[in-house]
């Protein structure tokens, strides 16, 4: 299969768009969960007033959420696929700034030090554009995901050593969680990394704070520390935006990387309420969105 | 026993300082967006707006709008497309010198904000009103226009100016007499963490 650029533009421009506005399908069955378990009155008041908000955006065809993030695109290139690399970074680069400017989208994003924005969602190294490799035959995976900033903004590393153990990585979640309380949109997905590089580490969270719900830890060790501070996190009684409650997180999740022998990094990323996402697969047969 | 309060903007400081937290209050009438940018220029540059902020809310939002194609002014006008929250503790610094200059009474936002705005409303007479972050598409549905826009350099972060109706309900999360929702959830998830940590093998 040879990869159209031409597609590949109109796909990166149509998906920022449908993340902004279709919740998946997961994330509202995790709407479901919470709405039937949580027992704070403000808490369930504040569930209520997201799941209506969720058909709102559907019935007028709006954004879920004002933010329309920093826009994120993973690529997943299978088998017997030619494609010209840089062609298609770019057409994924236009795609988002016709996104912005022809839905119009609000842009997000300036540059750090002059703070300029360019009202197109682009700038230096923005879009992110992560290229990776499987074993589909034919096929391409294009993902997009507006990472909304209020909760990148509850992001954290920490290079601790062995002599603290996995004990003191999973104080940390801990920690951070509390000190974000209802900064971060909660109900979240808190994204964990451990182990890796300091890179690799938070590369890792916010993979984990973007995997869908329902998917567990591909490392067992890994799994075991998700499924206990999953518990924890909604122990807190922290809830929905911060307001009280039990539904403060739908589910932390674990991302694993080997380290080094004198590392023991842990890396947070939090993913809001608001966790969109989209995905479609370019295939011979045509364009599937899931 | 929490009261209902629909508020006609602009309002006075006896009808702020009847808010208390618990309370619910629905806006009518206008409201003004405001964010980082904003603040940053009107305080720390001293840039003025020629709008009229005395008695108002603000909210901290940028929204997406749509740019009107012509205007016979050539003002810049814009039609309203989703309008939402965003994270208030950023602009924590800024609460003082907006009630204190511009006459603020009101901030919409969400996560809450800190001491600073806690005093500021327990000196000026003020109040946080909590909005549910995410959920901008219903927003939208209680905002008619946007009937100004000034610091419009900062698009999106300018400030705003919208006609609004059945702006609610909204939660009264820090009032001006010392009380603070976000204050108490967050000792009472400090005064757990022990008891959490332990649960998972991690206490210190």
């Amino acid at each position: 299969m040879q990869l159209d650029v031409k597609e590949v533009e109109e796909l990166a421009k149509t998906l920022y768009i449908r993340a902004l506005k279709l919740l998946p399908p997961d994330i509202k069955r995790g709407f479901e969960r919470l709405v039937a378990t949580e027992t704070d009155a403000t808490g369930r008041s504040v569930l209520d007033t997201m799941v209506k908000n969720v058909a709102v955006a559907e019935r007028t065809n709006n954004l879920l959420c004002q933010d329309t993030g920093i826009p994120i695109y993973n690529v997943v290139i299978g088998r017997n696929v030619a494609f010209d690399g840089t062609a298609m970074k770019e057409a994924i680069r236009r795609g988002c700034e016709r996104a912005t400017r022809e839905h119009p989208l609000r842009s997000s994003v300036v540059h750090p030090i002059t703070r300029k924005n360019e009202q197109t969602s682009c700038g230096i190294g923005v879009p992110l554009i992560n290229v990776d490799f499987d074993t589909r035959e034919e096929t391409v995976a294009i993902e997009m995901i507006p990472k909304g900033s209020g909760s990148e903004n509850g992001s954290f590393l920490q290079m601790l050593i062995p002599a603290d153990g996995v004990k003191a990585v999973k104080r940390y979640v801990i920690d951070r969680v509390i000190e974000c309380g209802g900064r971060v949109c909660p109900p979240t997905i808190v994204g964990v990394g451990i182990g890796g590089t300091s890179d690799l580490c938070m590369h890792n969270a916010k993979v984990a704070a973007t995997r869908p719900l329902g998917t567990t830890c591909s490392d067992p060790e890994g799994a075991k520390i998700e499924a206990e501070l999953s518990e924890a996190v909604n122990a807190l009684g922290i809830g929905p935006q911060g307001l009280g409650g039990c539904s403060t997180s739908f589910r932390v999740h674990v991302e694993v990387a080997a380290t080094h022998i004198t590392m023991n990094p842990v890396a947070v990323n939090i993913q809001c309420h608001s966790a969109r996402r989209a995905l479609a697969t370019i295939t011979p047969g045509g364009i599937d969105f899931q | 026993m929490s009261t209902h309060h629909t508020l006609e903007m602009p309002i006075d400081e006896a009808q702020v300082r009847a808010l208390r937290v618990g309370d619910t209050v629905t806006l009518e009438k206008r409201l003004f967006g405001i964010r980082d940018a904003t603040l940053i220029h009107m305080f720390d540059h001293d840039r003025r707006t020629h709008m009229d902020l005395k008695g108002h809310a603000v909210i901290h939002t940028a929204p997406n709008v749509r740019k009107a194609a012509s205007h016979p002014t050539n003002e810049p006008r814009y039609e309203p497309l989703c309008i939402g929250t965003t994270t208030s503790m950023r602009m924590e610094r800024f609460t003082k010198p907006l009630m204190q200059r511009e006459g603020v009474r009101i901030i919409i936002g969400k996560g809450g904000m800190g001491p600073a705005t806690l005093d500021a409303f327990r000196e000026m007479g003020g109040a946080y009103l909590a909005i549910v972050g995410g959920a901008a598409a219903l927003e939208t549905t209680w905002i008619d226009e946007i009937e100004d826009v000034d610091l419009d350099d900062l698009h999106p972060e300018s400030l705003w100016q919208f006609r609004i109706h059945g702006f609610g309900p909204l939660l009264v999360t820090m009032d001006s007499h010392g009380n603070s929702l976000h204050r108490d959830v967050n000792e009472s998830a400090a005064a757990k963490r022990a008891a959490v940590l332990a649960s998972i093998g991690a206490n210190e």
